[in-house]
């Protein structure tokens, strides 16, 4: 190649590559956006507007008949001040996420440690402890649950097999709300299986040294197990306390849609429900969702904003 | 060969474990079992898990559905929804997933954040005024409320798949530049091949989550010519005062079937899927 080919290369190359990287850029751009544009039409179609519109509707007063009449703040003075059911429901939620939550997790991390062992059969236990998971939010289970707990169930037929007196599940709105909780314990399995993947990828030599030292079994727990799986601890703690929150299908199956008895199993969505869908308090059920909201993005800042203390990064932390 | 004697310690774990994984699994067993006992008895045999004479008759009482419905027909309700949402989510978050993953764009950090949040909102806050918007389209009685959205991805199918695709080496995508393909042509030649077993993972909890789920059907369905297994069940339920447990008992084992098979074919999906990414909570 000539010298003054090689001048001519560059000069073209010069004149002609800003244009070409501002069109390329552009082209990117519009292929990543083609790409990706299915989430953001329906993030705004079905969740941004939508939230918007709940807020609007928090402050009116709707029955999705006759237009919103704009009442202010009177839905949430309502809530708090003039609603025994709401606090009820809130309260009965709160047991519900606080009891059932932490819970399920110290079951699944103590089944997940048991089987975290070479055995043949672990995968058998694996499948067996995870089915209840798997099949926990059907109605059916729902059915089978009320039943199981029913005066005449097998429940009842344990307790007093064991000695212990024999309670009335349905009778008591207390009962009635354990009941939805060890349905919620019951489904452990996943969050199992979600530690014992955490529990296989902690080096065994950890282990080793820490017994050469002389650690035993309940300081290598506090020691290396707990840290070790921190993050998926907070993980898991973050999604099921969401979900907890949300709990419809057992209490909407159990109590047969009325948050009963003495509304002892009136979760959150359910009276959400009930306001927006039976009474069609729309605006109220609106505010109420809201709140709901604001409550969950506390808890889940706080849970974050104590990961500091107790959440240990590979990266930063020992090595 | 050590096999034949085992130490106490096996032992005691064995007999540990697996009596609680039976435990566990009994309401479970019991419900099958009391499926094929008469109605009448299943509460006043409850102590006694084997039926003492075998009855299908549950089983075509609980077929013959109520309302001059037969739960053949609920089946298929299902069915359809399920097939129409599982397609719409595997494949447009399979598209949104590689977007994220691979191509470069402006805000896209954004957006990941915006569908991370999502990802964790409470859905409740979205039922009030989608319901409005669907009734105000005139789209209520019937599945459209329930499977459109599907077609705009779903947060955690996204998520899982992202994660998956992160994995397949870029090498593969400048090869396949060099050969003169497109970006289109990458996704669909190159990646879409090599997920597979993840979108299979997605299409498994998509079967799942819809198969299952009542409050979406229970909001938008009002004729029980479309009503879902869900919701027949929970008819069933609501005519208690029958007691005719039975059938109720045999219609809840009857839906619980597909799961059962889908899971044990696909278990090692399933695990994994779970295991990897925290699916399902």
């Amino acid at each position: 190649m000539s010298l003054h080919a090689v001048k001519e290369e560059i000069r073209t190359d010069i004149t002609i590559r800003p244009v070409n990287k501002r069109k390329r850029l552009i082209r990117e751009n519009l292929v990543g956006y083609a790409f990706i544009s299915p989430f953001i039409i329906g993030f705004l179609a079905f969740t941004l507007i939508p939230i918007i519109a709940s807020l609007y509707l928090s402050f009116t007063d709707y029955n999705l008949f006759a237009s919103p009449t704009w009442i202010g703040l009177e839905n949430y003075i309502k809530m708090f001040t003039a609603d025994p059911r709401y606090w009820q429901s809130l309260k009965v939620t709160l047991i519900y996420v606080f009891a059932g939550v932490p819970l399920r997790l110290a079951f699944a991390l103590l089944i997940a440690m048991l089987l975290n062992t070479a055995s043949k059969a672990v995968g058998l236990y694996r499948t067996l402890f995870y089915l209840p998971s798997l099949i926990g939010g059907s109605v059916a289970v729902a059915i089978m649950w009320r039943n199981v707990f029913g005066d005449l169930g097998i429940v009842n037929i344990l307790l007093d097999f064991l000695g212990i007196p024999v309670v009335k599940w349905f009778g008591n709105p207390s009962a009635a709300l354990w009941m939805l909780i060890f349905l919620s314990i019951w489904q452990f399995g996943s969050s199992m299986l979600i530690f014992l993947a955490g529990l296989k990828g902690i080096p065994k030599s950890y282990y080793e040294a820490a017994s050469v030292d002389g650690a035993n079994g309940f300081h290598q727990f506090f020691k290396i197990t707990l840290p070790m799986l921190s993050p998926v601890i907070l993980f898991n703690t973050v999604m099921q306390t969401i979900a907890a929150f949300m709990t419809f299908v057992p209490a909407f199956i159990i109590s047969k849609g009325t948050g009963g008895p003495l509304d002892g199993t009136l979760l959150y969505s359910l009276y959400l429900f009930m306001q927006g869908f039976e009474f069609f308090n729309m605006g109220y059920a609106s505010a109420m969702a809201w709140v709901m909201l604001v409550i969950v993005g506390i808890l889940t800042a706080i849970i974050f904003s104590t990961s500091k203390f107790w959440v240990h990064y590979e990266s930063e932390g020992g090595r | 060969m050590t096999a034949k004697f085992k130490s106490p310690k096996w032992w005691v774990y064995h007999v540990l474990v697996g009596g609680f994984a039976l435990l566990m699994l009994y309401p479970v067993i019991w419900l099958v079992m009391s499926s094929f006992k008469p109605s009448d008895t299943i509460f006043t045999t409850a102590k006694s898990l084997i039926p003492d004479t075998w009855i299908f008759s549950n089983f075509s009482d609980g077929w013959n559905g109520i309302g001059g419905n037969s739960f053949g027909i609920f089946i298929k309700n299902t069915a359809v929804l399920v097939v129409v949402t599982l397609i719409g989510q595997v494949i447009s978050s399979a598209f949104i997933a590689f977007g994220f993953a691979r191509l470069q764009f402006k805000g896209k950090a954004l957006w990941f954040g915006i569908m991370m949040v999502t990802l964790m909102l409470p859905h409740d806050v979205l039922m009030v005024p989608q319901y409005i918007i669907f009734a105000k389209l005139g789209w209520l009685n019937s599945i459209k409320p329930l499977a459109i959205p599907a077609y705009f991805g779903h947060p955690f199918f996204i998520f899982l798949l992202v994660q998956f695709i992160r994995t397949i080496p870029r090498e593969l995508d400048e090869a396949a530049i060099i050969d003169g393909c497109n970006t289109f042509k990458i996704f669909t030649r190159i990646i879409l091949p090599l997920i597979k077993p993840a979108l299979a993972t997605a299409a498994i909890f998509s079967f799942y989550w819809t198969w299952d789920s009542l409050l979406g059907p229970v909001l938008y369905l009002n004729s029980p010519s479309k009503y879902t297994v869900s919701m027949a069940l929970n008819m069933f339920l609501s005519n208690e005062t029958v007691s005719n447990w039975g059938a109720m008992f045999a219609m809840s084992v009857v839906s619980l079937i597909p799961v059962f098979i889908i899971f044990f074919i696909f278990q090692k999906h399933v695990v994994e899927g779970i295991s990897t990414s925290g699916l399902k909570g």
